[in-house]
C-alpha cells in the first residue's frame, strides 16, 4: 500500500533518516517505537509529505508521491493524520472542524458531511460536543475529535504521530480505546508511540528505530519477548 | 460677540488687556470669526478621507505583498515557480525602498517629480501614503501569518485542503486577531502622517490651520487647536480599536 524505497532525510547537515526501505501492507497496524530523536516522527511525516524527503521514493497505491508532478492534495485526502498536539482549528466549532475538509475538497455536500460527523462523533461518545469549540474540551476529547476529523475524509490509511504524548495520563486510555476500535475495524494504521502496551496489544508489526535506521522489526511477541538488537534491549529495559 | 468686538477694538488701540481677555479675542479670531471652524472641519474631513483611502490602498497592497512573499517562502524545495520568484523580488525591493526612505522625501518626490503637473494634491497624498503604508502593512500581515502555530496549516494540508483553502479558512482568520492591534496602530500613524501632505499642497487640517494663521497673523491658536483635534481623533480611534478587540476576544472562546 505504501512503499518506501531508500528514503533519506536530512535537516542541514544532520541526517535524520538514513536510507530506509519499508513496505506497509493494507490492513497492517505498524507501530514505530524508539528513543527521542530517532527519526520515527520524521519517517511518519514523510509518508504524506509533511516533510519532503531529501532522497528516495514513496509510492502510495501505485502513485509515486515523491514525484513533484503528483498532486499531493489528492493523496493526502486518502491519508488521515493525527498530531501530537491535536491541531484542531480553534476558530471553528467541532462540527465545522470535522466537515470543513470533506466539503471543501468536494467529497460530500455539507448535509452529508454533517450527518457523517454526527455519526462519527457518536462513535467516540462526543456527539453532544458538536457545537462546542476546541477550547471547551479536555485534551483527550480534543484528540478523539482530531481522529474523527481525519476519519471524516474516509482515508485508506491513518498516520498517528505520538497521539497520546501530550495528554494527561488519565486521558490516554480514552484515546487508545478509540484507536483500538479503529484497528479492529480493519483500518491500516501507522502509529508512532511511546505506549508499549498499545504496541503489544494492537500492533501487527513493530519497528524499532534509532539514529535514522530501522534496527529491528517483527511481531510484538518477537520485539518485546526476545529482542536481539542490543540497543533495542537497552531501550526496552528503560521503558518497560 | 459684543465682548469680542469691544476687546478687539481695545487691542487695536494698543491698550494692554488682561491675559484671559486677549486669549479670548485670539481664540475667537482663530475659530469663530468668519465661520473659520468650517475650514478646520473641512480639513478634518479631508484628513480622514486621506487616512481611510490610504489605509484601504495600504491593506490591499500589503495583503498582496504578504501573500506573495509567504507563498514564495513556503514553496516545496526544488519546485520553485519562476513567476513567483520574480514577484517576490519585486515585493522585496518595494518593501526595502519604502521602509528605507523618509516618508517626507517620498511625498516630495511624488508631488514635485513624478506628478509634477498634477494639481490633485489630495489624490497624490492618498497614493503616496497608501503605497507607504502598504509596505508596513505587508510586514505586519506577514508577521501575523508567521506567528501562527505551523501545526494549524499542517493539519489543514494533511486533510487534503489546498494551500489557498488552508489560508482562507484556517490561517488568515486566526492571524487576523494578532494582526488587528498592529493594524490599528498603523491607522493611527497614518492619520498623523497625513499632516505631511501639507508640504505638497494637500488641503487637510494643517493646511486649514495655516490658512487661518496667515489671515490673523496669529499662529498659536490655530496650531495648538489642530494638535488638539489630531489628539482627540487619535484618542477616539484608540477607544474604538479597544472595543473591537474586546468584541473579538469575547467571540473567541479559546
Amino acid at each position: 500500500m505504501i512503499d518506501v524505497k531508500n528514503l533519506s532525510k536530512s535537516f542541514g547537515n544532520h541526517l535524520v533518516l538514513d536510507n530506509i526501505s519499508e513496505h506497509i501492507h493494507p490492513g497492517e497496524k505498524v507501530v514505530i517505537i524508539g528513543p527521542s530523536g530517532s527519526g520515527k516522527s520524521t519517517f511518519l511525516r514523510c509518508l504524506n509529505l509533511m516533510e519532503l524527503p531529501s532522497s528516495g521514493t514513496i509510492t502510495f497505491n501505485g502513485t509515486e508521491i515523491t514525484d513533484p508532478k503528483t498532486n499531493i492534495d489528492l493523496i493526502r485526502k486518502q491519508m488521515g493524520m493525527v498530531f501530537q498536539h491535536f491541531n484542531l482549528f480553534p476558530n471553528m466549532t467541532i462540527r465545522k472542524n470535522i466537515t470543513l475538509a470533506p466539503v471543501r475538497t468536494g467529497l460530500m455536500t455539507q448535509a452529508e458531511a454533517d450527518a457523517q460527523a454526527l455519526q462519527l462523533l457518536r462513535r467516540v461518545g462526543l456527539e453532544q460536543k458538536a457545537d462546542a469549540y476546541p477550547a471547551q474540551l479536555s485534551g483527550g476529547q480534543k484528540q478523539r475529535i482530531a481522529i474523527v476529523r481525519a476519519l471524516a475524509m474516509n482515508p485508506k490509511v491513518m498516520l498517528f504521530d505520538e497521539p497520546t504524548s501530550a495528554l494527561d495520563p488519565e486521558m490516554v486510555g480514552e484515546v487508545l480505546s478509540v484507536m483500538k476500535e479503529l484497528a479492529h475495524d480493519g483500518m491500516t494504521m501507522v502509529v508512532v508511540t511511546h505506549e508499549m502496551g498499545f504496541a503489544r496489544e494492537v500492533g501487527s508489526r513493530v519497528l524499532f528505530m534509532d539514529e535514522g535506521k530501522i534496527l529491528e522489526q517483527g511481531s510484538p511477541e518477537q520485539i518485546f519477548g526476545s529482542p536481539t538488537n542490543p540497543r533495542l534491549q537497552d531501550f526496552l529495559s528503560k521503558v518497560l | 460677540m459684543e465682548l469680542y468686538l469691544q476687546w478687539k477694538e481695545l487691542m487695536r488701540e494698543g491698550i494692554g488687556l488682561p491675559f484671559w481677555q486677549e486669549a479670548y479675542v485670539k481664540f475667537y479670531q482663530a475659530f469663530i470669526e468668519a465661520d473659520r471652524w468650517k475650514q478646520y472641519l473641512e480639513g478634518v474631513g479631508s484628513t480622514l478621507l486621506v487616512t481611510v483611502s490610504a489605509l484601504i490602498l495600504g491593506v490591499l497592497l500589503g495583503v498582496l505583498v504578504a501573500v506573495v512573499r509567504s507563498a514564495h517562502d513556503q514553496q516545496r524545495p526544488g519546485r520553485h515557480n519562476p513567476i513567483l520568484g520574480v514577484c517576490n523580488g519585486i515585493c522585496k525591493v518595494y518593501v526595502t525602498v519604502i521602509r528605507g526612505t523618509p516618508m517626507l522625501v517620498q511625498l516630495l518626490i511624488m508631488g514635485f517629480v513624478i506628478f509634477k503637473s498634477s494639481r490633485n494634491y489630495t489624490g497624490i497624498g492618498i497614493l503616496t501614503l497608501g503605497i507607504n503604508s502598504g509596505a508596513y502593512v505587508a510586514e505586519i500581515i506577514r508577521g501575523g501569518l508567521m506567528s501562527l502555530d505551523p501545526g494549524q496549516a499542517e493539519a489543514g494540508r494533511s486533510l487534503g485542503l489546498n494551500y489557498i483553502d488552508t489560508m482562507r479558512f484556517i490561517v488568515i482568520p486566526q492571524a487576523f486577531r494578532s494582526i488587528l492591534p498592529s493594524l490599528g496602530n498603523e491607522f493611527i500613524t497614518l492619520l498623523k502622517d497625513t499632516a505631511l501632505i501639507y508640504t505638497i499642497g494637500g488641503k487637510e487640517l494643517v493646511y486649514a490651520a495655516q490658512a487661518v494663521a496667515s489671515r490673523t497673523y496669529e499662529q498659536m491658536f490655530p496650531l495648538v487647536g489642530s494638535a488638539l483635534i489630531y489628539l482627540s481623533l487619535v484618542m477616539l480611534f484608540t477607544y474604538l480599536q479597544s472595543i473591537l478587540e474586546r468584541r473579538l476576544r469575547q467571540s473567541d472562546r479559546r
